[in-house]
């Protein structure tokens, strides 16, 4: 593959941007005085800003390269990520999770579990939470550093440290409010770099039914009916129907309820964009206001990736090129065939697509998706090192400036430790594949424990931690008697021998998930019965029924939480029967 | 927090905009979409500095 060239106005846009960001974090250092200040951006941001970062925290590379390349492997079923996924667990944590994350003063999600159950659970939580932050924003910064020395011939050195430097200067400097800012400046630079793709890319198929009309031909030749990958529902009667090799039930309990709602409403990363709001009106507007673009970012990341397979598959440029193995050579299934690299459907694109000028914007839009993903792990990895970790176990009585200094020096850790973990990254082939799966084993379970102790009183602190340990425990003994087919034993799964295969790893995730997310759920339930509950009066503020509902009486109607709840919804729908 | 978000938004992009909008006047044979891309950007940032201006007065 020959690199692409990039020229002086491409270098002039991508300057501009590293100007911004830095100029951001040094004006922004002036107002940063307290750990309020630097951990939770003073509470005092409006809620389009909190609403915007809450949409583009989890909007990194993964999103953006790994839309794209389900795109391109699944086609519009994708779209199942923000329609089934997304959005529903957007408006449930808006409306019925965010008055005790906001309202019981918590600094973290691990701080709630420590207010509502006790101090292992926390632990727990604390510990594998950071563990994932510092992999999974090394796994990014690997990512980035392969891409761009593939695409552009950059150094991979050189690529992961200018970023790693740029993303240390501005989060040390101005905290969570500087990354916060960043991620809002990246939400825009997202849209307006990839809206001409997608633009200029339909242009080049023929538009929408162009568009079918190419990828019926794909569809066909892979053994599928024809509209297999440009409807998201009617193919979903069974496995072997659609390409993700997954029926309606497996689909909308594994990804829409299982997997989405464990993601969205236990995970920190997110979480804390909406708890730097400025009221808890605006703490339960965030996730809603973010639902409404969100919705609509399947047009941008995912019609890339199926643009590109219309393209290849029907005879045009290879835009899904092969995937080469550590020495450069394509790799090859067990049959012979060549594996395509998915996660270079969109990056081809741009490369394709985009004259001298616009590329330059589209390669920087993706290089702040790295950066921002990157920032966001390591401010939520900060806060809570700093205050679950550090304040809780090691040094208790400090005051407050003594927590912003540290959080800082966790800044600079939490980077250097994802550096390392880059250059471990670039040791292992499957190591995307690893980060998927730890999210299943820790995320799923979570969320039982989560729903269980906001909405049940009875939980107790054991019945949680039992539970999230037997449910990570069911995760790795389901991963590890099942396989997706055509896969070898190892960490694709079947280490305990094989009971069952699923036709795609997409599938054997979600199974995981459900069956990680049901075993916390009932051992959870069980536990409780045989421990002693905690008082009524040590829960209040930290379960559903002793909870005083926050009051929207005041608010003109279109701007209370529920309202704006029931439009997202509403409208969710009807873009799931649009590309039924 | 002292800084209106508006601000470098609408700067940054006013500046991208004008880079491309140039380029795509100025360089021969120039480039229909960056020109018409960039003025997009121009309008976008011209709109964030705008109400970053409104919102400091109001």
């Amino acid at each position: 593959m020959t690199h692409a060239h990039l020229s002086g106005i491409d270098y002039a846009v991508m300057l501009a941007y590293f100007a911004c960001v830095l100029g951001i974090g040094a004006l922004l250092k002036r107002g940063v005085k307290s750990g309020n200040d630097f951990f939770l951006a003073g509470r005092a941001v409006p809620a389009w800003i909190t609403g915007l970062a809450f949409l583009s925290a989890n909007l990194g590379a993964q999103e953006v390269i790994g839309m794209g390349a389900s795109g391109a492997k699944y086609g519009i079923a994708t779209s199942h990520f923000y329609w089934v996924g997304a959005i529903p667990a957007m408006v449930f944590v808006g409306l019925l999770m965010m008055p005790f994350y906001y309202g019981s003063r918590a600094r973290s999600v691990p701080e709630y579990l420590k207010l509502r159950f006790d101090e292992k659970t926390r632990a727990l939580n604390a510990i594998s939470f950071a563990a994932m932050t510092v992999f999974s924003s090394g796994i990014s910064l690997y990512a980035m550093g392969k891409l761009f020395n593939l695409l552009l011939g950059w150094d991979f050195s050189v690529a992961i440290l200018l970023s790693a430097a740029i993303v240390l200067a501005y989060t040390v400097l101005g905290g969570l409010t500087s990354s916060i800012y960043n991620e809002v400046l990246q939400f825009f630079l997202i849209v307006f770099g990839f809206a001409p793709l997608v633009i200029l890319g339909l242009h080049a198929v023929g538009g929408w039914s162009g568009l079918q009309a190419r990828l019926a031909t794909v569809a066909t030749s892979h053994g599928f009916a024809a509209g297999a990958y440009t409807h998201a529902w009617t193919y979903l009667d069974q496995p072997a129907h659609n390409p993700i090799g997954v029926e309606r039930f497996g689909l909308v309990m594994g990804l829409g309820f299982v997997l989405s709602f464990g993601y969205w409403c236990t995970d920190f990363l997110v979480v804390q964009r909406a708890m730097a709001a400025d009221s808890m009106t605006s703490a339960r507007r965030t996730p809603l206001l973010a639902a409404f673009p969100k919705m609509l970012f399947p047009f941008l990341v995912i019609l890339p990736g199926m643009i590109a397979l219309a393209i290849t598959g029907t005879g045009g440029a290879s835009l899904v090129p092969a995937k080469l193995d550590a020495l450069g050579h394509p790799a090859l299934t067990a049959t012979g065939a060549a594996v395509p690299d998915f996660d270079l459907a969109t990056p081809m694109m741009l490369v394709h697509f985009f004259p001298a000028g616009l590329l330059g914007l589209g390669i920087t839009a993706l290089l702040a998706s790295f950066m921002s993903g990157m920032a966001g792990n390591v401010t939520a990895f900060n806060t809570v090192w700093t205050y679950d970790i550090y304040q809780s176990y090691i040094n208790r009585d400090a005051p407050d400036s003594h927590y912003v200094n540290m959080g800082r020096i966790a800044t600079v850790g939490g980077i250097a430790l994802s550096i390392v973990a880059a250059y471990a990254a670039s040791r292992f082939n499957d190591i995307m594949d690893m980060l998927q799966l730890v999210f299943a084993f820790v995320n799923a379970p979570l969320f039982a424990t989560f729903a269980l102790g906001m909405f049940w009183r009875r939980t107790t602190g054991h019945g949680a931690f039992v539970g999230l340990a037997s449910g990570i425990l069911a995760a790795a003994l389901h991963h590890g008697l099942t396989l997706p087919a055509g896969a070898v034993t190892g960490i694709k799964g079947g280490f305990f021998g094989v009971v069952a295969t699923y036709p795609s790893e997409l599938a054997q995730t979600f199974w995981t998930a459900i069956w990680a997310w049901s075993t916390c759920f009932a051992v959870t339930i069980l536990v409780s019965l045989f421990t002693r509950p905690r008082p009524a009066e040590d829960l209040k503020g930290l379960v559903w029924s002793l909870t005083e509902r926050p009051k929207d009486g005041a608010l003109p109607w279109y701007k209370r939480p529920l309202t704006l709840g029931l439009v997202v919804l509403a409208c969710t729908l009807v873009l799931n029967l649009i590309f039924y | 927090m002292g800084l209106d978000l508006r601000l470098p938004i609408g700067a940054l992009f006013l500046v991208i905009g004008l880079l491309l909008a140039g380029y795509g006047f100025l360089s021969s044979p120039g480039v229909p979409v960056d020109r018409w891309w960039g003025l997009v950007l121009v309008a976008f940032g011209a709109l964030m500095l705008g109400l970053a201006y409104r919102g400091r007065r109001g």
